[in-house]
């Protein structure tokens, strides 16, 4: 016999990393072609979340869409809404008057460090590193605490309202916020001591999902994950919404594009969206939080009970719902996972004709087929973590 | 008239159908033979400078005719503008476009999706298969204007 | 004579199971498997503010044939549910289920084409757990009543039942 017939055959082999797994952040599947331990080719599977809220959109009110936009990227409830509710505001061209804006600023950035606390928790939690779950979900307890107080629940706000918000808010919240955004960066001093220069921890992520800045631009990265790369870009500071242009605010950048600097880039982000916090408690103006037109937002009810224009509005908007113009917009915001779009298309109705979600997550997955090959197996797991993905948010 | 709009003019006269201005976002129209040739042109012309792809969505203008569509959002980062495109399909029977992904790489997921939901092929696409549907919806594409909500 | 008729020949299965019965509910093993924004609860009833150890099940086991609980937390999907049956049928008896959440109980807000209409459809589930999402308390109340359930399970002594004096089923496993 030749040495050919006795060399050993190697071929590759296929590994289903299964919708059911516990570092795969939801339902996501990947299959896999590994060559040993070292990945060939890696195909996602996503659309086992996915649950048709486009198409129910369709069939709903504007205001009736609200609740789904919450299920969207449900770590980040309050984004989901603000972004729905900016694009029906463009569609409908009212602005809100400075106090609800200033609110809604509030509210965006305590839950961007309610998301980016769950971040490091559970990709802390993937790549070995238990202690930082439990220290982070300590503050977002605290940060549950205070949205209870807002709107009533934990994780699905509904709160803003086309026009405005659903109410003022509440006796004591300032205070409370005060207390939180006071001895947060403490707490973030925390989590730098334990991973920041943790040696295990740098060999698990540098050098992990490397893209150079046109690569991120190319594959449509956009939040954490292109600032990572160097794309020096933010939406609320290039292009400002909702009196984001009243606060300053850094935009932290990396340098090398792997995962190390994109955790470096989303634990600065927590800083300065506590900062963003501090500004707007010390400038919140009083004054109305909806606008003034009674064929957008309920009339208050003084009006509804006093007066005949106030209760035929009431009840208009109530039975029909809020009639735009015929048009189409895009609006996209900074959600904490990204630039989460909405685009609406309306045909004078009261339900939208057509609503698209351009959702950060499912963009951010793509790449994984360009990054994971010839990696190992581990460097799979460290590059769903760093893209922070929200299943509902990518299969919609 | 956007600047945008105006250079396409100008380099693509014939290409434009349609131009569309609405609270200060222009959607431009463009024969669907000619939308590669133009996302190029966008992309690369340093005045416009479009490297960036925000969405591709599909979308079923039933029972208005032509009826399919996909609308393009693009963003630049270096003039900080956003522009939309939108190209009709010529056939309502079979919607077929040509591909983006040679211009944006970040097309192709967005096109699976217009095609799973919507139904539009999109020609020249390196992979175009279903992406989110589950496989009872094989043979329908759920977000057209007959296919019911609660599904079949 | 008497007593014998009064306690039967069933008195040793009986303490068994019961013994049996209070072990394992007492060590009660989910497998991982949330599905959607019900499983972020479900990771906060695990952590420290609801500290799920308390009651023996903060050891969520990834692999099915470890597990003996499965908290279906989120809602089904069509595509979803061959791999959700596949973990169950992979699960060692003895099992059980939570439905957590409208998703799984019934559906939820989400009535389209994709969405499966309730677990159990599929599965046979043992507690609902209402809510969107059920706030952890509401998930450890589910938990403690599935306790309840556990406590009663009469696998040992199901086929004595009419044996066994009505005295006895009322006082030891009252309905």
């Amino acid at each position: 016999m030749n040495s050919a017939e006795l060399a050993p055959s190697t071929e590759t082999m296929l590994l289903n990393l299964g919708p059911q797994h516990p570092s795969t952040h939801g339902v996501l599947r990947v299959w896999l072609e590994l060559d040993g331990e070292v990945i060939v080719n890696a195909d996602p599977d996503i659309g086992y979340l996915h649950r048709g809220i486009e198409k129910m959109c369709e069939n709903r009110t504007y205001h009736q869409c609200l609740p789904l936009t919450d299920r969207l990227d449900y770590l980040a409830g309050t984004a989901n809404n603000f972004g729905f509710v900016l694009a029906v505001e463009k569609l409908l061209g009212v602005e809100v008057p400075k106090r609800a804006q200033y609110i809604r600023v509030l509210l965006a950035e305590l839950t961007r460090i309610s998301s980016h606390l769950f971040w490091l928790g559970t990709h802390g939690h993937d790549l070995g590193a238990m202690t930082p779950l439990f220290f982070a979900f300590r503050e977002r307890e605290e940060l549950m605490d205070l949205f209870e107080m807002v709107w009533g629940g934990r994780l699905f706000p509904c709160y803003l309202r086309i026009g405005g918000l659903a109410a003022d808010l509440p006796e004591g919240f300032v205070e409370k916020a005060w207390e939180f955004v006071k001895k947060f960066p403490e707490r973030i001093k925390d989590y730098h001591n334990l991973l920041t220069k943790n040696r295990i921890w740098i060999a698990r992520t540098k050098d992990v999902g490397v893209l150079t800045k046109e690569e991120a631009l190319d594959w449509g990265w956009s939040g954490p994950m292109a600032r990572g790369s160097g794309v020096d870009w933010d939406i609320r500071r290039d292009t400002p919404y909702s009196s984001y242009q009243d606060f300053d605010f850094k935009i932290p950048l990396g340098t090398n594009g792997d995962t190390y600097d994109r955790y470096l880039v989303r634990m600065e982000e927590m800083v300065q969206s506590n900062l963003i916090c501090r500004q707007v408690l010390e400038k919140l103006p009083a004054g109305d939080i909806n606008v003034n037109d009674p064929t957008v937002i309920l009339p208050p009810k003084e009006k509804v009970y006093n007066t005949i224009e106030g209760l035929i509005n009431h009840f208009l908007l109530i039975e029909r719902g809020i009639t735009p113009p015929k048009g189409e917009v895009y609006h996209a915001i900074e959600a904490p996972k990204g630039e989460l779009g909405f685009y609406i298309i309306s045909d004078g109705s009261p339900q939208p004709f057509r609503v698209k979600v351009r959702g950060p997550s499912f963009v951010n997955l793509s790449p994984t087929k360009v990054l994971a090959k010839g990696r190992l197996l581990s460097d799979l797991i460290a590059l769903i973590g760093t893209m922070d993905i929200v299943l509902a948010d990518v299969d919609r | 008239m956007d600047t945008v709009t105006e250079k396409l003019q100008t380099q693509f006269p014939e290409a434009i159908v349609d131009i569309y201005e609405f609270r200060g976002d222009t959607t431009v129209t463009v024969k669907p033979e000619k939308l590669v040739a133009v996302c190029q042109f966008l992309r690369d012309d340093p005045e416009t400078s479009f490297k960036y792809l925000s969405a591709v969505s599909g979308v079923d203008y039933y029972p208005a005719s032509p009826r399919f569509a996909a609308v393009y959002h693009l963003y630049s980062h270096q003039y900080k503008k956003r522009f939309a495109l939108k190209a009709f399909c010529a056939n309502d029977e079979v919607p077929v476009l040509p591909s983006v992904v040679p211009v944006w790489s970040t097309a192709d997921w967005h096109e699976r999706e217009a095609y799973d939901l919507v139904g539009i092929k999109f020609s020249g696409h390196p992979d175009l298969r279903r992406i989110l549907t589950p496989p009872e919806c094989e043979g329908y594409h759920p977000l057209r204007k007959d296919y019911p909500q609660e599904g079949y | 004579m008497g007593i014998e008729e009064h306690l039967g020949n069933n008195v040793l299965t009986t303490t068994l199971e019961k013994v049996v019965d209070w072990a394992r509910k007492n060590s009660l093993w989910p497998a991982t498997f949330g599905l959607a924004c019900c499983a972020i609860e479900m990771i906060v009833t695990a952590a420290n503010r609801w500290d799920i150890a308390r009651f023996g099940m903060e050891a969520f086991r990834a692999s099915p044939r470890q597990a003996d609980l499965m908290i279906v937390a989120g809602t089904v999907t069509k595509k979803m549910v061959p791999a959700v049956v596949r973990i169950y049928e992979q699960m060692t008896e003895p099992k059980w289920v939570i439905a957590m959440g409208a998703c799984a109980s019934s559906g939820g807000i989400f009535r389209s084409y994709a969405v499966v209409q309730g677990i159990d459809l599929y599965l046979p589930v043992d507690v609902y757990v209402p809510g969107c999402p059920p706030r952890p308390e509401g998930l450890l109340y589910g938990i403690l009543k599935l306790h309840e359930k556990i406590l009663k399970d009469p696998f040992l002594t199901a086929k004595y039942r009419d044996q066994i004096a009505p005295a006895r089923r009322k006082h030891g496993h009252g309905h």
